[in-house]
């Protein structure tokens, strides 16, 4: 090292790479999700989780292998966080037949069970009560399987979480409740939409713990959802998670954004978690160039994928009457 | 609440609707070991209608009380058979599905299909319809057209005991979501039922009477009716082939054409309401399948387009009944 490095190196740790890749991973892949919705490649209705990373790669860097997920149509992130493949991803996406569902799910309803990862789902509150069931067969099993169910804050309004949460805290089952609060309940902020804004005030209600973390810090996350699992394999019952993020992107592909106030989603790009994560290596001595060389296996790795995906021949229409069945 | 024995001995057995699903659930419990069961009141009361009493004492753990929570009840029910557990749970009566539809709906009858069958829900609804004197009109819907209209789901309505019996266990067995729905004022009916056979697979209609003149195609609880109107008909030489389809769906549409083949006449009977019903189904089928066949137009015997009261007189004048059967045989035979 030059004597006249004006910086100061500072060790950063593996994990904090590896938390960087991941969440590039999901923001690269999200991006080409944009441009391959854009370009008419992908069809339909496209939510994207750009800013909303820390989450996933937080809660799902606490699980253990066999702990399942369901999330939502905003799920993109938590399924290449547990390990969906991006091209599979994205060939689901593009509707091919090398999608992880042969295209049946696409953007918004895909599932990739082999990665613990059972599904979005295109209704906000649904899955909750889902991911409880799961929480009550671990009871039966013998797994010490924890289920993690993922929504936003608008979902805590739908009738199904309430249920969902009242019955899991009755039945002590191990679940944990990831509130993704974005402040949007869809297109319309959450402050008009409920009286507490402190969405994890509803835990006590239900007789469980409810925490509020930093969502754009992995390592925040990470560590309230390993507390939060442990309480449940011990047999301590649910924990109501609600990670503060914001989404620096529309609701929707297309979402005009008319709802934003002035200036906030400047900060909110300011605060997203890769810009913190990058602030946070150069401030330890890491230079562009190897922020760059962090970088590159993920762009290659995206890169490789949306070319495999979007070479792959579309789903066979023959197949269409498939599975409806067993 | 209707009085429940469990049989002691394989073979056959008198037993009333409830005793028949008591002994069902009791049986898919016994033999299947990752079966669970539960919904409102189903443990420690025993059910409403006693159709799941002594089960608790038997199978321990494995069969709970829950919230008032349909949803939460059918969400967990989807989630643990995901996870290879073989739920079957109570909704107390169908029209308390509807304030859960979207886990019928858009969760279980989707799961298998969009992942790709990468995912599937062997998971049972048990449900009970009907109006009854005095039951009000969100207890008194017959709401097995809703469930039909929707792929990816089995529906089944049992007309008495054996099928009561046959028909749970083929759909606790069954692989995909299956709805049972039973009808409350036939779980005091008794009747012969084989237990301890093998389990059938899902689908298959019972000609339960044969017949010549026209063949009348009834649902659940109608069977018992179509039978005494045939018997009216009888006195007058006209002989009904009666059809219990046992499963809606899948709808085992060849052994009502191999009937309206022969007959030529097809009346349809629900305690549904006519318009959209699933006699509209048979309906279009029949003019499809067996058009040719066909000497008389198709007859649909069901309730009226309107909402239900509760005075039993008022109900009185809306139900089917065997002699709203035997004025459409009547029509159809000599039109």
């Amino acid at each position: 090292m030059s004597a006249h490095a004006k910086v100061i190196q500072r060790p950063i740790p593996e994990r904090a790479l590896q938390d960087f890749a991941a969440m590039l991973r999901i923001r690269l892949t999200e991006e080409a999700i944009l441009t391959l919705r854009l370009a008419g490649t992908i069809v339909g209705s496209v939510h994207l989780s750009n800013g909303q990373e820390a989450i996933p790669v937080g809660v799902i860097g606490a699980r253990e292998a066999h702990d399942v997920v369901f999330a939502t149509y905003r799920g993109h992130g938590w399924a290449l966080a547990c390990g969906l493949p991006v091209a599979a991803l994205l060939a689901e996406a593009c509707g091919r037949a090398s999608g992880v569902n042969g295209g049946r799910g696409g953007s918004a309803y895909l599932s990739d069970p082999d990665h613990g990862f059972y599904g979005e789902n295109s209704i906000v509150g649904a899955g909750v009560p889902i991911a409880v069931g799961a929480a009550l067969a671990a009871r039966y099993d013998g797994s010490n399987r924890v289920a993690i169910a993922v929504f936003g804050d608008g979902a805590l309004n739908q009738g199904s979480v309430h249920e969902a949460m009242n019955m899991a805290s009755a039945f002590g089952l191990p679940v944990v409740f990831v509130c993704e609060n974005n402040g949007y309940s869809e297109l319309t902020p959450i402050e008009s939409m409920v009286k507490d804004p402190i969405l994890n005030h509803r835990a006590k209600g239900y007789g469980f713990r409810g925490v509020r973390v930093e969502g754009n810090d992995p390592a925040a996350v990470r560590s309230v959802a390993a507390e939060a699992m442990d309480r449940a394999r011990g047999g301590g019952g649910p924990t109501l998670i609600e990670a503060m993020t914001q989404r620096i992107v529309g609701h929707m592909v297309g979402d005009a954004e008319r709802y934003r106030r002035e200036g906030e989603l400047d900060a909110a790009r300011r605060d997203e978690p890769l810009a913190r994560l990058r602030r946070h290596f150069t401030e330890a001595g890491m230079d562009e160039a190897a922020i760059a060389e962090l970088e590159r296996p993920v762009r290659d790795e995206v890169r490789e994928a949306i070319d495999k995906a979007t070479a792959a021949p579309l789903a066979d229409a023959s197949t269409v009457l498939d599975h409806l069945y067993g | 609440m209707v009085e429940v024995h469990l049989p002691t001995e394989p073979g056959v057995a008198s037993l009333t609707v409830a005793s028949a699903v008591n002994a069902a659930l009791d049986r898919a419990l016994a033999e299947f070991p990752e079966a669970l069961l539960f919904g409102e009141d189903i443990a420690l009361p025993g059910g409403v209608f006693g159709c799941t009493k002594g089960l608790v004492e038997r199978h321990g753990e494995r069969v709970f009380d829950t919230p008032i929570s349909e949803s939460a009840i059918l969400g967990a029910a989807l989630g643990a058979a995901l996870m290879g557990r073989r739920p079957i749970v109570e909704i107390m009566w169908v029209d308390f599905t509807l304030v859960a539809f979207d886990q019928i709906v858009n969760q279980a009858a989707n799961i298998r299909y969009v992942s790709n069958g990468r995912l599937h829900a062997p998971m049972t609804i048990r449900t009970q319809q009907g109006a009854m004197p005095g039951s009000c009109a969100q207890h008194s819907q017959s709401l097995e057209a809703l469930f039909t209209h929707i792929p990816g789901l089995r529906v089944a309505m049992p007309s008495g005991p054996q099928e009561a019996y046959s028909l749970l266990l083929a759909a606790i067995a069954c692989e995909d979501p299956a709805v049972v729905i039973e009808h409350r004022g036939m779980y005091p009916v008794s009747g012969d039922v084989r237990l301890g056979e093998p389990i059938e697979p899902v689908g298959g209609a019972r000609v339960v009477r044969t017949g010549t003149s026209l063949t009348i195609i009834a649902l659940g609880p109608m069977v018992q009716v179509a039978l005494d109107a045939a018997t009216t008909l009888a006195a007058e030489g006209i002989e009904a082939e009666v059809i219990d389809p046992r499963w809606l769906a899948p709808i085992d549409t060849a052994t009502v054409v191999a009937s309206v083949s022969r007959t030529g006449r097809l009346v349809v009977a629900h305690q549904a309401n006519i318009t959209s019903g699933f006699g509209a189904e048979v309906a279009a089928r029949i003019a499809h399948e067996a058009f040719w066949s066909l000497e008389a137009p198709i007859e649909r015997v069901g309730l009226p387009d309107i909402r239900m009261p509760a005075a039993p007189n008022l109900q009185a004048a809306l139900l089917p009944t065997a002699s709203d059967i035997v004025a459409a045989a009547r029509r159809v035979v000599a039109p």
